[in-house]
């Protein structure tokens, strides 16, 4: 059985004098421990669909089912992560690790213990005691991927993680957060605008056309780069083919629009 | 290269030292200059002494009063009324501008009033606030409240409502609540506007409290000011007016202490 199943996902906004849908009749399933990259023309709808499978936004019409249940509201089993890394500047490292831990009523020495291993896996571990502004951009990304984490949930969704930071640290960050996920077995869904990144980390990647979104197609990764870690994905003779192939496909949509 | 560099760094230091300097030493003569001028100008009838009093005039009666211990009195009492017009005055406004975060209608609703109190002279208030509450210390403490607390509302309300909506995001994907979204991001977010506000409330409720006493109190350093006026003793005047300078810069620093253990963090 699918994880994640969304079924004739539909999402439209309403304002005073407009209204606007921003997706349109999506249906794909993830299975457990499968990792999915959404990519797609700016403004197509990618984040709101994240939106909806966090349940900080519910659809206008359509399903969509997380472990059978359907989502109607955040749960504890997803996590998210944002384009920055939005830590609070007000806490320091640990206390901004350990939020979400609180929030849920569910810190106690133990989670508390687990939080703080995560970090030092991390590499972080020195920095604890430490206030976000004293932390570079990739160290405050890791701490946010810790924070999401820190919870244990199934099911990460992860918008443009990597976007705000200088290419180097994200090539880094790229491997680290593939590497953890696979390690943690977790499920995840990846929103991106970078092709290579898509790519590289996931094992299907789905193409949403222009607004309102809905999937122009999927494709699937073959076993040869799904097998390899980001950065050596990135050199494997079939990366360029791959990368062509999303290309044209992006081409030809930009073309309609 | 080091030792040269470690010299540079040096002689940048002694700079900013000798800059510091100059700015507290001009700071202080400009002081000393004002209270010999106004001392000389008194002496030799450039100015009227029974009308603008002299510094020697003031420092003696100065000293009388803090030996038959009534300046202390009268000090305390405005303090004690400012200090408590002021907490409660900022104390509310937060309080308020909670409940109109937390609730749309009611902030819908209540705009339009709070624009008219906001605009109102809420000095002009003090004669309903002595009818209602009797001609005491409540009236002239609801008086310094008052003046400050629907400012406190606005600025605050506004400061609430201006979180960046990805920190909300944040927190209500671990599912919180809309009370521990308030207490754990758009509360300490808001930070550095409550501070600001505070700062401002800090002469607000000077202002409050000592027409206050204008109006009806029998003590405090408002209601020499009113006494030295009618009997033409403006040494006295003078002496609550610098009394209360003193007393607000004191109040106003207290703030900026909070301030940088409040917000220091707060720049990403």
């Amino acid at each position: 059985m699918a994880f994640l199943e969304l079924k004739n996902v539909e999402k439209t906004f309403f304002s005073k004098d407009s209204l606007n849908e921003a997706i349109r009749n999506i249906s794909f399933s993830v299975m457990e421990g499968e990792f999915i990259s959404i990519i797609g023309p700016s403004g197509c709808g990618k984040t709101t669909l994240l939106s909806l499978i966090s349940g900080l936004v519910l659809p206008t019409t359509g399903k969509i089912l997380l472990d059978g249940k359907e989502i109607q509201r955040p749960s504890p089993e997803t996590g998210y992560m944002l384009q920055q890394d939005y830590l609070f500047p007000w806490l320091t490292i640990e206390e901004n690790i350990t939020i979400g831990l609180k929030t849920m009523g569910n810190l106690t020495e133990t989670t508390r213990k687990r939080a703080l291993l995560l970090l030092k896996q991390l590499g972080l571990a020195d920095h604890a005691a430490k206030y976000p502004n004293q932390l570079s951009g990739g160290m405050r990304q890791r701490a946010a991927l810790v924070r999401m984490l820190s919870t244990g949930p199934k099911l990460l969704l992860l918008d443009e993680p990597f976007s705000a930071l200088d290419y180097q640290t994200k090539l880094k960050l790229e491997d680290l957060v593939f590497s953890t996920i696979k390690e943690h077995k977790k499920t995840a869904i990846l929103v991106t605008h970078d092709i290579g990144e898509a790519l590289v980390m996931s094992d299907r990647v789905i193409l949403l056309s222009h607004s309102p979104g809905s999937i122009q197609r999927i494709f699937s990764i073959p076993e040869e780069l799904k097998a390899l870690i980001p950065f050596a994905a990135r050199n494997h003779s079939a990366y360029n083919k791959w990368f062509q192939e999303v290309w044209k496909e992006l081409e030809s949509l930009e073309r309609k629009a | 290269m080091k030792e040269k560099h470690k010299q540079l760094h040096q002689q940048y230091v002694n700079n900013l030292t000798k800059q510091k300097r100059y700015v507290r030493l001009t700071q202080c003569s400009m002081l000393l200059f004002f209270f010999v001028f106004w001392e000389v100008a008194a002496a030799l009838k450039w100015i009227d002494p029974l009308l603008f009093s002299s510094p020697s005039r003031v420092w003696e009666l100065l000293l009388t009063r803090i030996q038959d211990g009534s300046i202390v009195t009268h000090t305390s009492v405005t303090l004690s009324e400012t200090v408590a017009g002021f907490l409660l005055g900022t104390a509310l406004g937060t309080v308020m501008a909670g409940f109109l975060w937390w609730s749309p209608f009611l902030s819908k609703v209540l705009d339009p009033y709070l624009v008219v109190l906001n605009s109102m002279p809420k000095v002009a208030l003090g004669p309903m606030l002595i009818v209602g509450l009797g001609p005491g210390f409540t009236s002239i403490i609801a008086m310094g409240a008052l003046i400050s607390i629907v400012i406190t509302t606005l600025v605050v309300y506004n400061a609430f409502k201006e979180v960046d909506e990805n920190y909300l995001k944040v927190i209500r994907s671990f599912g919180a609540t809309k009370r521990q979204a308030f207490f754990s991001v758009v509360f300490p977010a808001s930070y550095p506007s409550i501070i600001s506000t505070l700062k401002v409330n800090v002469g607000l409720s000077w202002v409050g409290v000592i027409v206050g006493e204008f109006l009806v109190s029998k003590q405090g350093l408002g209601y020499l000011i009113v006494y030295g006026f009618q009997v033409f003793n403006f040494t006295l005047v003078m002496l609550a007016l610098l009394v209360i300078a003193v007393l607000a810069t004191i109040m106003y620093q207290f703030v900026e202490l909070l301030e940088k253990k409040l917000i220091r963090r707060h720049h990403t």
